[in-house]
């Protein structure tokens, strides 16, 4: 088990990445821009390729190098360049009407972290494994799902949307690769391009949504109900 | 034999799907997915009655052929073929003669992912080719390009994409607590997970669990994740609708089948089987409220279908041979008798050219054939004998009193009778009530009058004479999942 083992150095580099990632994810959520959102975004993926690179250099698990070149290339440049693209499509650059202001969604936020560390904690200790790094990968695992669940549900665009599946994503590959660093190479190869075909499909969506409904926002999307 | 027969039958729609994309042809894109749905239904019933019962695996492990599986293949290659048949004459009436070719490919494409799942030996894979699936019939629920099947499309993806997150979160978490039993580098294959299951530790082992069921849960339309589901199958062309319902929701519920045969195995207690009940039961019940005051020909059909996955849920829920028996052959029986109802209504809806019930009077009168197969539709899909579905119910049914569940049998058996009395209350407004409606403007080609010939006779048939070694058939499936659960 590699979190059981780790050199203080390595274990704090680990938990600055992680911590930071979180960080990050609070600035999209307290922000209203959608740039914002982006190069938080951005910068998240660059934060995990680091942590993949450093898990495989601690951990001694070589491939984990090559999970970090592929994770900077596709979600540290591509889904980003492809979201521009997407952007630059729509003619808002903010979210209007949000159902939970930018400070109160840092609130709610806060609230998803702490429940985030009560779960993991009590798992941890069952575990055997109280104030590793795990319990901290696994809280901010949780903490990422939740408020990428706040942002799908207080954001009504569908740039915000579409970050939103993402920091799903990302909380879980960031957990992924402290908890389960082993995990077979291939599963994560195809997640990192079931990812792009998503962010690609999402996109073409868009512009249906944009040609057909005249609108991105899922405020107008409420034809459809009972 | 089996490994060539399911690479011939995993290949004929990827082939198909390409050929169409390069032909651009619609005539021969009809004919070469057509061929390929024949391919795949032939193959599938090759591999159910083939010798042997032990559960095989081919290509270094990466694909696992079992009973269940099998099982599962055979409903989406009936539906698929069925589907293909019909969409012949369907797509027809669209006029979208120079979209038809992207039609058939990706119609073929959302079968390929479809035939894909049940195969995954490895868990993680099996996640993928999920996941493919809901990105694939996105572009076939969002067809039509009007305003609400985009609307449709988009909830659809975001909802089941978001939903389907938490199962990959609980994929990841099944790895983590194995990786403490098998080392930290391993196949996450259903049977490694299986084996270390009883040495895991149970509190990871139960989140793992509750988060895969609440993902795959949001798939397969279990309420109350099922939010997407009325309007992605109410918005889509209907061979599409009839695709999501029969075939698709089938792939999601096999993947939650294997992962309560898994957590069977260990220490957990009654938790996660009567959290899959308590599941069922509410999509029963908001399936129940919903079908009562339905306006829309579709979406009355798209609520049955989250009642039709409640009662799969309460089967493998209760589990036992019997629960597990009933619902597989539910699972047949529904994949038979939704294809039939959206073929229905889907000819229905053209001819009348409206969604709303309200509009559509004196089927029967208008179409009569068509008329009649529907409503013998209607009537097997509530569950009255003599059709199919009556068994498959009363089975599952019989396994709650096995189980002592007795709450879970009563709510299911009370709002089954209410649905049969809401979903039948639409259908007599529609055949028999006297105010007049438009006429209907044109009719149906025998494309579509085909395929509810070949769903509606062998649900009167399976109704009437039920053939012993589906039983044996389902007895070894039920082993291979472990049989657990009392019983």
């Amino acid at each position: 088990m590699l979190v059981a083992n780790l050199t203080p150095l390595a274990a704090s580099l680990f938990s600055l990445l992680a911590i930071l990632s979180l960080v990050l994810t609070f600035v999209m959520l307290g922000s209203r821009w959608l740039m914002d959102y982006l190069r938080a975004f951005t910068a998240q993926s660059w934060l995990i390729a680091a942590l993949s690179a450093a898990v495989g250099y601690y951990g001694n698990y070589p491939e984990l190098y090559l999970v970090a070149i592929l994770t900077l290339v596709f979600r540290g440049l591509l889904l980003p360049y492809l979201l521009l693209r997407i952007i630059r499509r729509l003619n808002i650059n903010r979210e209007i009407h949000e159902t939970l202001q930018p400070s109160s969604a840092l609130v709610a936020g806060a609230g998803a972290v702490i429940f985030a560390f009560i779960v993991a904690q009590h798992l941890g200790a069952l575990m055997g494994l109280a104030g590793t790094v795990a319990v901290l990968a696994l809280t901010i695992m949780l903490a990422m799902k939740l408020i990428g669940f706040l942002m799908l549900a207080a954001r009504h665009e569908a740039i915000s949307q579409i970050l939103g599946l993402l920091v799903l994503e990302n909380g879980i590959f960031l957990g992924s690769q402290i908890l389960v660093p082993g995990m077979p190479l291939l599963i994560e190869l195809v997640i990192l391009f079931d990812l792009l075909v998503v962010v690609v499909s999402l996109g073409v969506l868009v512009r249906y949504l944009l040609a057909h409904v005249g609108s991105t926002s899922s405020r107008d999307l409420k034809r459809l109900v009972g | 034999m089996i490994g060539a027969l399911l690479l011939a039958m995993t290949l004929a729609p990827a082939v198909a799907g390409l050929g169409c994309v390069v032909v651009r042809r619609p005539r021969v894109c009809e004919a070469l997915n057509l061929v390929a749905s024949i391919v795949v239904l032939g193959a599938a019933i090759v591999l159910l009655v083939r010798p042997g019962d032990a559960s095989r695996t081919y290509w270094n492990g990466y694909i696992v052929f079992d009973r269940l599986g099998a099982w599962t293949l055979l409903c989406t290659g009936l539906v698929y073929f069925l589907a293909s048949l019909y969409a012949i004459g369907y797509m027809r009436m669209l006029d979208e003669e120079r979209r038809l070719h992207g039609f058939y490919a990706l119609f073929a494409a959302f079968a390929f992912t479809m035939l894909l799942g049940p195969l995954m030996n490895n868990v993680g894979v099996y996640w993928i080719a999920i996941e493919a699936t809901t990105l694939v019939s996105t572009f076939l629920v969002g067809f039509e390009r009007g305003r609400d099947s985009i609307e449709a499309a988009w909830k659809y993806i975001v909802i089941v994409s978001a939903g389907i997150s938490l199962a990959l979160l609980g994929t990841m978490l099944f790895y983590w607590g194995g990786s403490f039993v098998l080392g930290p580098s391993y196949d996450m294959t259903w049977d490694a997970l299986a084996s270390a299951a009883p040495r895991m530790q149970p509190q990871v082992l139960l989140m793992a669990f509750l988060l895969v069921l609440v993902g795959y849960g949001a798939k397969v339309g279990l309420a109350p994740m099922h939010t997407w589901l009325p309007d992605a199958h109410s918005e889509g062309p209907a061979p599409v609708s009839a695709m999501l319902s029969g075939a698709l929701l089938n792939t999601a519920m096999l993947g939650i089948a294997r992962f309560v045969s898994i957590v069977d195995r260990a220490a957990l207690g009654p938790t996660p089987r009567t959290v899959l009940i308590v599941l069922g039961a509410l999509s029963l019940t908001v399936a129940a409220l919903f079908i009562v005051r339905q306006e829309g020909v579709k979406r009355l059909m798209a609520y049955s279908s989250v009642e039709h996955m409640g009662v799969l849920a309460l089967g493998f829920g209760f589990g036992g041979p019997l629960g597990i028996a009933g619902a597989l052959y539910h699972m047949l029986n529904h994949s038979l008798n939704k294809s039939l109802m959206f073929f229905g209504a889907g000819i229905v809806m053209r001819s009348y050219g409206t969604k709303e019930i309200a509009a559509i009077r004196g089927v029967l009168r208008h179409l009569p054939v068509v008329g009649a197969l529907w409503l013998a539709g209607a009537v097997a899909i509530t569950g009255a004998p003599p059709f199919a579905l009556f068994l498959s119910e009363f089975m599952v049914l019989r396994a709650g009193l096995k189980t002592g569940e007795i709450w879970a049998v009563v709510v299911m058996a009370v709002l089954l009778i209410v649905i049969f009395v809401g979903f039948l209350n639409h259908f007599r407004r529609m055949y028999f009530d006297d105010e007049e409606a438009v006429a209907p403007q044109r009719g149906s080609s025998r494309w579509c009058v085909l395929p509810m010939w070949l769903a509606a006779a062998p649900l009167l048939v399976m109704g009437l004479w039920w053939p012993r070694w589906l039983w044996d058939y389902f007895a070894v499936a039920a082993a291979q999942l472990g049989g657990g659960g009392a019983g």
